[in-house]
This record gives structure tokens, sequence and C-alpha cells, in this order.
């Protein structure tokens, strides 16, 4: 059943190859000059990023406090997790931990000591769930050996600014590395192998860079999803069923995949066989595939060695790929102006996954091209198109830049501030938000009326807040005040402020 | 039985005019709330929405993510009278054809504004095909129905008002019902005070639309436990909550990817394949709504906020417990799929074998999402001076004449 899927899968992803690459034979090479320098680079991440040249790339730092907090081997993470304040540095020494380590706080750093070679390993022993879990923002994992837990090694959930670098990611799961709505981060240096779907996931983000990680032996190396500004750039990407990957995946609440620059990896040997969940969408790629872009608008291929990879060098295609997903009427399906630089690509194509070759059969080949595009793009753009055996691309024209290099990072050069809004006033959020539950101005309602409050505390914010915190019962005839001990110091105190100064 | 039933309606009309008249005495003097209900500041005569969750951003504006993420986009702004206005219709069976159902029947504040039954009934007395969904946060709802038919909450409620199962009025009939009662023309100038200077001006459906959302909107539920664990107070959840919580979000129960957090939805529709209860016809629910065949058996992915107090669960009620609906996530891909259905499952939908001891800690975690701190009063009187049927389902009886007992 799954089998038959992916290769009516691949049946469509080539049919309409098949049809466009009838349609002409390669016109002759044209040798030519450059008398000018072309236009520069330009996309809405660099717009946004104007104005910032010159700082340090990647300067992303995880702020901390001073507060040093020393694990070892026998003893808990989690436990160190839990003690720490935000801008603790959390060291773990070499070691066996078998936990899952959340971290909902912000500016934690979790840092593997690394001692003659030996890490901490984090071992999930096929048992446990994730090894680490973050939702702060500002949060670094580093250094640490992860190995056999049945879903992520590392996954963010809406952190923003994070740093993931320097981990071993070994048989795990569904996804090694999985920042998921997160904005600014960075994921570098890791060595992720053996992982069932993407080994590298970056899914509903913006501003992330992916660079210098190693990534092997999974289904799918490194994957940007339905995120929009990111780097992938330097990578080693060799031996996984498809390299480097850029997707909308219908039916997510973000429907948007863009700006997305693939930039001198090393994208070789993606010939591993597929050993995907049923039902996923990688379980749809063929083994093979070197670059992979499905309905990711303005993606920028651009000095990459790309060999070896046994069915396609790149594959640019719509939702026909994803044959096993519900369509999303709210997402565009076309891969919208690709960009395909200087790339050095040989030995694509040399021995296609057998729904890949069926396809080119018909097409009287038996190789598969450096590059196809199942849709047939008209505003797509190709420098040096005669240097590639390419399906599809005839109404690709010439790009008017040849570098993205004015791109150093698609990093922030700040860090996203932690607040939505610069002058919100948290008391008046709380006051309206959680004390008015009870509260009203002028009348009573569980608890007795502002107006009240306002007579007995005057110019005593502290009084309130100190209540609040813990409340004894002052009056028969109301109901007693449950404790708003789980609200700060500084948050009573702010809606105490505000609760003395409301006017209706 | 047969018998009785012949008789019952003209208790009812009986009983309507007895409580009627000492209803309408008192009704006389309502005076529309001219404050903002909890949860909203008033700012200048429009209530606005204030929590803390506005101190966070969301990426993309979207509205998921984790923890400390801000909201979706939301409706928000209508008068305190406008709110309370709706809050009077919404429990007034005069909005129904034949004085019967109420909105507050399919949605009881103390039953999570669910009904607490698989599939909800109407006017017509049969149980309908779908379950009534809750109506906490709906605020921030961007589609309604459990097939996304609707893309607003005044769109939304002409489905229940006009189906001849639910409320089976129509258009005329409601302006009608709401016009002949002095009560709601006295209110609806309280909430539009500059439409209805004149002696002679009419109630207006947008009007009636307008204030039913206006209440539906005010229905908000962000101070769970859970909340105080998202704001930063780590005591909140006991360890097994956290355990579950933990479950919740890992990627492999894979919970949080649909059920997203602030509001636990990403209001997306998802082809799970959950089973319709024995003998009903396959549902294909979002298919026929959006004309999207791939989505043939899709639904809404509803939130899960208060979802403690909305048993029995699914789009039609197949589970009893919390406990029996987490468990089909790992029972595992399609396997409660009819015969010859080829549905296109959600990816995530997979076998993630959750020990019995996880599925607890869900079911833990689950309640902890659990706060009607802002539950609206219910009116001890209603304009229409009859009585409110919302906790006696689908009682039978009639609308008064002109709203007025029939005896005068």
């Amino acid at each position: 059943m799954n089998k038959i899927s992916i290769i009516t899968g691949a049946v469509i992803l080539l049919a309409g190859g098949y049809y466009l690459g009838k349609s002409g034979q390669q016109p002759a090479t044209v040798i030519k000059v450059d008398s000018q320098p072309k236009a520069a680079f330009t996309s809405t991440g660099v717009e946004e990023m104007a104005g910032v040249q010159g700082a340090t790339v990647r300067s992303l730092v995880t702020p901390t406090s001073g507060e040093l907090i020393v694990v070892k081997d026998g003893e808990s993470i989690q436990d160190a997790v839990v003690a720490a304040s935000p801008g603790a540095v959390i060291k773990v020494m070499p070691g066996t931990y078998k936990e899952t380590v959340y971290i909902d706080k912000d500016n934690i750093t979790l840092s593997g000591v690394i001692e003659q070679g030996k890490y901490p390993i984090l071992e999930g022993e096929g048992l446990r769930n994730d090894a680490v879990l973050y939702s702060g923002n500002g949060v670094t994992v580093e250094n640490l050996y992860i190995t056999h837990y049945k879903g992520n090694g590392i996954m963010g959930q809406a952190g923003n600014n994070f740093i993931i670098r320097n981990n071993f990611i070994v048989d795990t799961g569904v996804y090694g590395i999985f920042p998921q709505l997160g904005k600014n981060g960075i994921v570098s240096h890791n060595i992720v192998s053996g992982i069932e779907d993407a080994a590298i996931y970056v899914g509903m983000s913006d501003h992330v860079d992916v660079v210098f990680n190693q990534v092997f032996d999974s289904v799918a190396g490194i994957e940007i999803e339905n995120s929009r500004h990111s780097l992938v750039e330097s990578n080693f990407v060799y031996n996984n069923t498809g390299g480097i990957l850029a997707f909308v995946t219908p039916g997510l609440p973000i429907k948007t995949c863009g700006d997305v620059l693939i930039r001198n990896n090393f994208i070789v040997d993606n010939n591993h066989e597929n050993f995907a969940i049923p039902g996923s969408l990688v379980s749809n790629i063929p083994a093979g595939t070197g670059v992979l872009v499905m309905a990711c608008d303005d993606v920028v291929v651009e000095g990459n060695i790309i060999t070896g990879n046994n069915s396609v060098g790149i594959t640019l295609t719509d939702f026909s790929l994803a044959g096993n997903a519900a369509n999303d009427p709210d997402s565009e399906p076309n891969p919208n102006r690709p960009r395909i630089l200087n790339n050095i690509m040989q030995d694509n194509g040399n021995d296609p996954a057998p729904a890949v070759r069926a396809v080119l059969a018909a097409m009287l080949e038996t190789t598969g091209p450096d590059i196809v595009d199942t849709v047939g793009m008209d505003d797509g753009c190709i420098l040096n198109p005669e240097r590639y055996r390419t399906i599809g691309l005839d109404k690709y024209t010439e790009c008017e830049f040849s570098t993205t290099a004015n791109v150093a990072s698609y990093t922030l050069p700040e860090p996203v501030p932690a607040r939505s809004m610069e002058d919100v006033d948290k008391g008046k959020l709380v006051y309206y938000g959680v004390c008015a539950g009870c509260h009203a101005y002028g009348s009573r309602m569980v608890g007795p009326p502002t107006q009240i409050i306002q007579a007995l505390y005057m110019d005593n914010p502290e009084g309130i807040a100190e209540y609040a915190a813990n409340p004894v019962k002052k009056r028969e005839d109301y109901p007693d005040m449950p404790p708003q001990s789980h609200l700060d110091d500084e948050t009573r105190m702010a809606a105490a402020r505000y609760m003395l100064k409301v006017t209706n | 039985m047969k018998q009785f039933s012949l008789y019952l309606p003209w208790l009812l009309v009986l009983a309507a005019c007895t409580y009627g008249r000492w209803a309408l005495a008192g009704a006389s003097d309502i005076v529309l709330n001219e404050n903002c209900p909890p949860g909203f500041q008033n700012s200048d005569g429009h209530c606005k929405l204030r929590n803390l969750y506005q101190m966070y951003p969301s990426l993309e504006n979207a509205g998921v993510g984790g923890l400390k993420t801000g909201l979706p986009a939301y409706r928000d702004g209508f008068s305190p009278q406008q709110i309370d206005l709706g809050r009077y219709l919404f429990f007034d069976p005069a909005l129904s054809a034949d004085g019967t159902v109420s909105c507050a029947s399919c949605h009881q504040p103390d039953r999570g504004f669910a009904d607490g039954r698989g599939r909800s009934v109407g006017v017509s007395g049969e149980a309908m095909r779908r379950s009534a969904p809750s109506l906490w946060n709906v605020a921030f709802g961007q589609r309604f129905f459990w097939d996304a038919r609707a893309g607003s909450l005044e769109e939304q409620m002409q489905g229940p008002l006009y189906d001849e199962h639910e409320m089976a009025t129509n258009p005329e009939q409601l302006l009608r019902s709401l016009n002949d009662i002095p009560m709601y023309r006295e209110l609806f100038r309280q909430a539009w005070p500059r439409d209805f200077e004149s002696a002679d001006a009419q109630i207006r459906l947008d009007q009636i639309y307008s204030a039913l959302t206006a209440f539906q909107a005010s229905l908000i539920s962000l101070n769970s436990r859970y909340d105080q664990y998202a704001h930063g107070y780590a005591d909140a959840l006991t360890e097994p909550e956290k355990e579950g919580m933990n479950v919740f979000r890992s990627f492999v129960a894979r919970c949080a990817e649909c059920h997203t957090p602030p509001l636990f939805t990403n209001q997306q529709i998802a082809v799970i394949g959950t089973p319709d209860p024995e003998g009903m016809p396959f549902d294909p629910g979002a298919s026929e709504s959006l004309g999207e065949p791939t989505l043939r058996g899709g639904f809404k992915v509803p939130s899960l906020r208060n979802i403690a107090l909305t048993a029995p669960y699914m789009h039609s009620g197949r589970f009893e417990t919390l406990r029996e609906a987490a468990a089909f996530y790992t029972g595992g891909r399609g396997h409660a799929v009819p015969a010859g259905e080829e549905l296109k499952i959600h990816w995530h939908i997979w076998e993630p074998n959750l020990s019995d001891e996880e599925l607890d800690r869900l079911v833990d975690f689950l309640q902890t999402l659990t706060d009607e701190s802002f539950k609206p009063a219910e009116p001890l009187e209603l304009p229409s001076g009859m009585r409110p049927v919302h906790n006696t389902i689908a009682l039978e009886g009639v609308i008064p004449e002109n709203g007025v007992p029939s005896d005068e």
C-alpha cells in the first residue's frame, strides 16, 4: 500500500517533467563574458536586515547572570533546570542521563562539559519521548550526546533567540533538531544521524541559520518548512534519502515558505533507502534526491556541490509530491521564483529510485537529470543552464544576480524582544485579565468592588499585593479570596497600582 | 403517553402565561449593564480585551506557539450594553420557532457552553448529525462549525437559528417576534441608541447578530492552572500534570502540533479518522463544506480549553471520556476508518505507542485547562417574559403572541 503510493507520487512528480522535457532540444552553448557586474541580490529578508551591515555575523548569545549549576553523573539535569533562574548556566558533566529535560524559562544555557572526548549522554533507552524540550526565549543547548529517544532530540516550541550547537544526535526518533514557531536562531556544528524523518527540521520559524552541520543516514537531511528568511550554508549532507528540503507542508497554521538560501553545502550521495514513518510527507521522497523544493518560494540554490545523488540533483515541485496528504485550499502549491545560481553538479541520476526510473523509461531515459522542475515555472532563473542536464526549465531566464554574498546571515542583529509591546501595562492586563473575574469597579461581583478596595488602601499598593498573595478572611458575607501567589511580586504590585487608579 | 403529549403544549402555555405575567412586571425595568464583563476594559464605551497573553509576541501573528505566545486575532470592541443584550438573547427561547429552544439549550454555561450530548437536539427533538461545540474563546475563532463552513460568528449563528431541526425560525419570524416584544425594542434602543431615535425604528437582523456575537466573544477562558504555569508559576501544576504536559507536547504524542497553545487549537482542518457512533453513516465533514475531496472526513481542530467539561468527545460524540478520546490517537493510523473509505489521514496520526500511564497523565494535564472564572450570570428573567429553557432540553411550548400572555 505504502509502496504503491510512493510510486504513484513519483510518477506524478515526473509526469510534468516528461511533458516539458520533450518540448525542445538544448540550445547551443552561448559563450560570453559579462562586461558589467550583475545586480545585487535582494529579498524581503535583505530589506528587513538593511542598515545592519557591519554587525558581527551571528552575534546572538544567551544572556548569563553568573549563576552556575553543575550537574554530575547520577544527578538530574531537570532538577538543575528547576533550580535555575533566568541567566543561569547549567554545566552537565560527562555521564549518562536518562531523562527528558524541559526548559520553560528564559535565558538558560544548557551546556555539556566535554572531557577527553567524553560527552554527557542523554539516553532515551527507546522509552522516553524527547530529550530536550524548550519553550523559553534565549535558550542555548550545546555539547550533548543524545541517543535512543522516541520523539525528538532537541525540540523548541516558540522559543526565540535560540542556539543549538555542537551536539551529537544519534539514532533518535523523528527529528534530531526541531525548532518550531521560533524567531531568530542558530543551528550549527551539530552531527546528526539515523533519524527517520528530518535530521534538522526548521518548522514554522523565521530568521534561522542552519550552518556547519554534518547530517547523514537519515530520511531527510535538513528541512526548512513553512519558514521564512533561512540560510542553510556550509553543511555536509550525505547518505540521506533526500539531502536538503525546502517545503510548504499543507494544513499548517502558518502557510508560507520563502526566502530560503541553500548555499555552499556538500550534498553528496543521498541514496539511503527511505525508512520514513508511513503517512509522513517525507515517505514520498525518492531515494537519491539531492535538493527538493516543494511549494517554497524564492529559494536560492547557490554554490553547492551536488554529486552522486542517484535520482535527481535538484527537484522543484508542487503538492503533487505530497499525494498522501489532504490539500489545503489556503496554501499556494507552486515553488515560485526559484533561483539557481552556479552549483557544481556531477554524477546525479545514475541509478534512479525505481519509481523515478519508471518515469524516465517512458521518456527513453535511464539517468535522472541534474535539475527538474515538474511544474515548469515561468518565473524561475538559472545561471549557465548549459552546464546541467535539466527537465522543465524551458521558461527559466538568466538570473540578474550571481551571488547572495551580501547576506552573511539571516539571524537578526538584535535579539527579538521578549514582549510584543514596548509600553504594555502589565498591571492593567493583570487587573482586567485576572482580578476582574471577581472585582468590578462599582458593584459587587464575587469579591468587594474595586472602589471599596481603593478607599481602604489609597496609597498602599503594597498592602493589596501582600494581601492578594496570602488572603485572610475579612468579610463574613464574602467568599474566601483564592491566593494570587501564582503572580510574582512584581506582577502583583503592578496590578495593585493599577487597581488603585482605575476610574470605571 | 401520546394523549399526555397532546396536552403538554397547552399546559406549558398556561404555565408560560402565569410565569410570563409575573416576569413581565419585573422585566419592564431591565437596564443593560453599562460595565464591561470581566476580561475587558471599558475604553470609551468599547469593551477591549485585556489579558496577560497580550504581553507576548507570536510568530507571524498567527497566535500559535508555546507557553508564552500571543493570541491570534480576535473580536472585541462591542459596547457593554451590546454584550449584555446578547446575553439576554442567548438565553431567550423566543428566538426559536416555537419557544422551546434557546442558544443556551445546546450551549449551556454549566456544561462548558456545550450540552453534554454526543449529538445535539433542537426543536424537532431528533439528534442532529454533530455535537455542539463549546463557545469558550470563540472570540479567537477564524472558522466555525465542525466543518469550518462559516467565517464569522454572525454567519455561524444563522445556521442553528434557521435550521429546521435546530431553532427552526426564519428571518421574518425572528424580526417579528423581537419587534413585537416592547422590552426588546427598549433594550435594542439601549444598545444602539442612535438607531432608535425615531419612535418607529425597528430591530434589525444585523443588530441581533451583533449582540449575540458580542456576548459570545466575551466568553474568555484563559485563567486556568495551565495558564498560571505558562505565565511563570512553576508550582501551578503537579508533577503528574507536568508529566502529562510533556507527553502532550512531545513529538511522540504530538497533541500540541494541532492543539497548539495558547488556545490549544491551530484552527486548521485535520483528517484524523475518528469513528461516528454505531449505525451512523460516515460523516464527510469538510470535503462537503469546502468542496475539497481530499478533506473527506476532515474536521476543524477543536480547542481543548475547558475540555474536561464537554464530554462526550469528537464531532459526533463517539468517545465518552477524555481517556477514550486520548487513547484513540494511539490506536494506529486509520484504525477506525470504515471499510471502503480512503482517507488522507493527517501525518501526525501515527503509532506513538503511548503507555496506559502516559494516557492517564495526558488526562491529568487536560484537566488543568479548565477555567470558568469569567462565566457570565444567567439572566433571572428574560425580556420576552418566557422562562429560560436550557436546563430542560427541548421542552415543547408556544411562544406567546406579541410576547404578551394571550389571556390579556
